[in-house]
């Protein structure tokens, strides 16, 4: 999140932070503090951890997360204070007076030795059967406090049962250390508030409302809790065992569509740093696993910005000419982590959201249909599986209503985790990969697919092709190199205006439903784009107030901060320099590509030739592409 | 629950919201007058005070779990709390629960079939120096002896 102060943390739960002064080089502005007899000057405020940062010097954390704010919960950041009576959390202590600290005194390693063995007394779990044997905070707390047997005891038989009724997350509470991230998580950064601690002293839990399962309360599936939690307690739902299945079933034509952001940041999972994309090698690992075909699913997202962008023209002829009334702004429906927070908490919305299916879904839809036909295969034979950077795609693909082939569109959704862990399994090195092409009949892809990924990328793959729909000229000569950026980055809440200045023709793809467009000659098409439900609900809420977004013709929301790139299914650790780093990866491979505009995809004119007969928002595209919405509420039953 | 047990219980704890405010430093004193005319926070009225208070469910669920005193499931008409701390835990209070266990038929945390009943341990009740403490309800009673505590039951209605 690049903007900290858009967090709205409830009052209680709002840290105590000491405003950064603006101009550090005036007087008062800084302070100078002493590290270990080394001197360093911060700015006024700036917490021990922070200075200790900046001096190169390690204090483990544990409650602590960049995206977050302080909770001061955990106590494995303690260092010693000159004239303080008792340690102090680095994290939580913001600086304001010219303090001398200590990081490395007996005191300061004897309580933080004893501190992860209390942890370790209370945590029930073996790490060689745990996902994040490797990659756990608190295994790596343990080893680096060189931790060789249990001081203060341990735990041998599970307290909790483990909540799997969800199809996205799974808890597992007997590996929860109760730093509360996943609370602040869902609490302040997404603002969906299903966990909170429950219950007090020996017995306090993280627990949803009456402790009921997950599945039953108003959990949107983003899965930013996994992202954010330290140990094994919560994870994804995974998929493997059935899907290892069915590619050992020779019966069975297992393809895999895959997202654009999961080949921008599966890399990290083989210790490449953040900001490689590995498309092409990918490819053959996926096929080397065994599955029969390899799609890219920005094939469906060119199809969706087709679909999405024909029905807003259409609500927006509707409204400007015809003077019917019509739901605007229209919202994007691809992320399904959104479409269910606006189904629990704005339901007199759904009309708004545009009826296009995810492109997840709608490759579904297709590869049941059009690609069973065109290879000649029984579509109850297809096992189809999505690899999505989201853990909320397991859920959609379970909604019973995604069935428009006549069988289930998708049979799993499959995280990047998670088949970084089949890769594993496989015994594939992916960095090593030789690079190879996806599979016809859907090779091609847009760049305009592909910045799906990133927070503003639907927005500007729809902008790059209603832009030449309606003015006839090429995006190119508007933005330069049809990078339009003043959609991109990653402020919480974007907003921007397009002037419609000269109008063309009506592209043959579109004649059918609009005769021409004098009718948007003059006008100024208004957008915005915001990412993570606190945004979403900033927007909404500006919306039911009447202010400036509900002026705005358009809206791209998405659950996740940082867009899909930063799902619920990507590699963790998970910050702002990582999502930055892989939003790069995505706009310098978006750079690379012949073609980057959804209307210019081939495939995608051609599958409007030979299959979609009646055009986009026609009859065949609504029973296939399209779906409804559920009007769910608040109310916990 | 009927939909005008419903209404009844939304006017009501608006009523309080309009004494206490919507600010979410009103909730206690919310779940206090609730807990007090109710004996319990139903699901319902824990819904009805997050929406009026504009916070979730799930946190007014947090402070009413942290709460000995408040709680989310219907219990007797009366309360016994048993002191459990260490000061009356030494002067006897084991003997104290256990005749209060064999005069009702039930355990600690359990609730007698008639309703009449919800037996629970408590935590310090500041009357370390007249151990056993035990309070039915709103009323404290200290020195307890077995005899005396099932006496005090029997008078109650
Ligand atoms: S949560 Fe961490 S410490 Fe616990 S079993 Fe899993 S890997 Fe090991
Ligand atoms: S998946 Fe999202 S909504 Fe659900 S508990 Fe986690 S953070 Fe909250
Ligand atoms: S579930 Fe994970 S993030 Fe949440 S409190 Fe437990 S350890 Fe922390
Ligand atoms: S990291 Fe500082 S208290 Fe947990
Ligand atoms: S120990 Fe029982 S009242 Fe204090």
């Amino acid at each position: 999140m690049e903007d900290k102060k858009s967090l709205r943390a409830p009052v209680s739960q709002k840290p105590h932070v000491v405003p950064k002064p603006e101009h550090p080089e005036y007087l008062g502005g800084s302070i100078t503090v002493e590290i270990n007899e080394k001197k360093l000057t911060v700015p006024f405020g700036t917490t021990i951890l922070e200075a200790c940062k900046q001096a190169q010097i390690h204090i483990p954390t544990l409650c602590h997360h960049e995206d977050l704010c302080v909770a001061g919960v955990c106590r494995v950041c303690v260092v010693e204070v000159e004239g303080m009576r008792t340690l102090q959390a680095s994290c939580a202590f913001p600086i304001t007076a010219p303090i001398k600290i200590k990081t490395t005194t007996n005191a300061v390693r004897k309580a933080r030795k004893h501190i992860i063995d209390l942890l370790i007394s209370e945590h029930y779990g073996e790490c060689y059967s745990c996902f994040r044997n490797n990659n756990c905070e608190l295994q790596s707390l343990a080893k680096e406090y060189g931790v060789d047997h249990y001081n203060f005891g341990h735990v041998t038989q599970p307290r909790y049962e483990v909540d799997n009724s969800s199809y996205s997350v799974v808890r597992d509470m007997d590996k929860c250390v109760l730093c509360k991230r996943c609370v602040r998580t869902c609490i302040d950064l997404q603002e969906v508030g299903v966990l909170e601690a429950i219950d007090r002293g020996h017995n306090t839990h993280i627990g949803t409302f009456f402790d009921k399962p997950l599945a039953e309360v108003i959990c949107i599936n983003c899965g930013q809790c996994i992202n954010r939690c330290p140990t094994g307690a919560l994870r994804a739902n995974d998929p493997r065992d059935e899907i290892w299945a069915a590619i050992d079933d020779p019966t069975k034509h297992v393809v895999i569509q895959t997202a654009p952001s999961p080949r921008a940041a599966i890399g990290e999972e083989f210790g490449q740093g953040a900001g490689k994309s590995f498309t092409g090698e990918l490819n053959t690992a996926l096929r080397r696993i065994g599955f029969d075909k390899v799609f890219d699913t920005n094939f469906t997202a060119d199809l969706t910005i087709i679909e999405e962008g024909t029905e807003l023209i259409l609500r927006l002829y509707k409204a400007l000419v015809k003077k019917e009334i019509v739901a605007l702004p229209q919202f994007t429906s691809c992320s399904p982590g959104w479409v269910k927070y606006l189904e629990h908490f704005y339901p007199e919305y759904i009309d708004n959201l545009s009826s296009a299916k995810s492109p997840q879904q709608m490759f579904g839809a297709l590869i049941k249909t059009f690609y069973a036909q065109k290879a000649g295969i029984d579509p109850a034979n297809i096992v189809s599986v999505a690899l999505m950077p989201c853990s909320a795609k397991k859920f959609e693909c379970n909604r019973p209503e995604m069935n428009s082939s006549g069988y289930k569109d998708v049979d799993y959704g499959l995280t990047t985790r998670e088949l970084a862990q089949m890769i594993k399994e496989a015994g594939i090195f992916l960095p090593e990969m030789p690079q190879s092409h996806f599979d016809d009949p859907f090779g091609e892809a847009s760049g305009a697919g592909l910045i799906f990924g990133a927070t503003g990328g639907v927005m500007e793959a729809a902008l790059r092709s209603v832009i030449e729909f309606v003015t006839g000229k090429r995006v190119e000569d508007v933005y330069a190199n049809a990078d339009i950026t003043p959609v991109r980055g990653f402020e919480g809440i974007r907003y921007a205006e397009i002037p419609i200045t000269e109008v063309g023709p009506v592209p043959k793809l579109l004649q059918h439903l609009v005769p021409d467009w004098n009718w948007l000659k003059g006008a100024t098409l208004k957008i915005a784009v915001c990412h993570g439900t606190a945004n979403a609900k900033k927007v909404m809420e500006d919306i039911k107030a009447g202010g400036k977004f509900s002026e705005c013709h358009f809206i791209e929301f998405m659950a996740c901060p940082g867009g899909c790139l930063g799902g619920g299914g990507q590699p963790i650790p998970t910050n702002e320099e990582i999502r930055k780093k892989r939003a790069e990866a995505i706009y310098n491979e978006d750079k690379s590509l012949p073609v980057r505009k959804s209307h210019e995809n081939r495939h995608v004119t051609e599958l409007y030739d030979m299959f979609l007969t009646d055009g986009p928002c026609g009859h065949i595209s609504h029973k296939l592409l399209h779906t409804h919405y559920v009007k769910r509420g608040k109310f916990i039953a | 629950m009927l939909v005008v047990e419903k209404n009844a219980l939304s006017e009501e704890i608006e009523s309080y919201v309009e004494k206490y405010g919507n600010d979410r430093s009103a909730l206690l004193m919310i779940l206090h007058e609730i807990q007090k005319k109710h004996r319990h926070i139903s699901e319902f009225a824990q819904q009805e005070v997050a929406r009026l208070l504009n916070i979730h469910p799930v946190e007014v669920y947090s402070v009413i779990s942290f709460f000995a005193f408040l709680n989310s499931n219907p219990k007797g008409r009366n309360l016994v709390r048993i002191c459990q701390t260490i000061s009356c835990d030494m002067k006897g209070k084991k003997q104290v629960v256990q005749a209060i266990e064999r005069e009702l038929g039930i355990k600690i945390g359990e609730t007698t079939k008639d309703n009449k009943f919800t037996v629970e341990y408590a935590n310090c009740l500041g009357l370390c120096d007249m151990g056993p403490a035990m309070a039915i309800n709103d009323q404290v009673y200290v020195n307890l002896t077995p005899e005396k505590a099932v006496e005090l039951l029997s008078k109650v209605k």
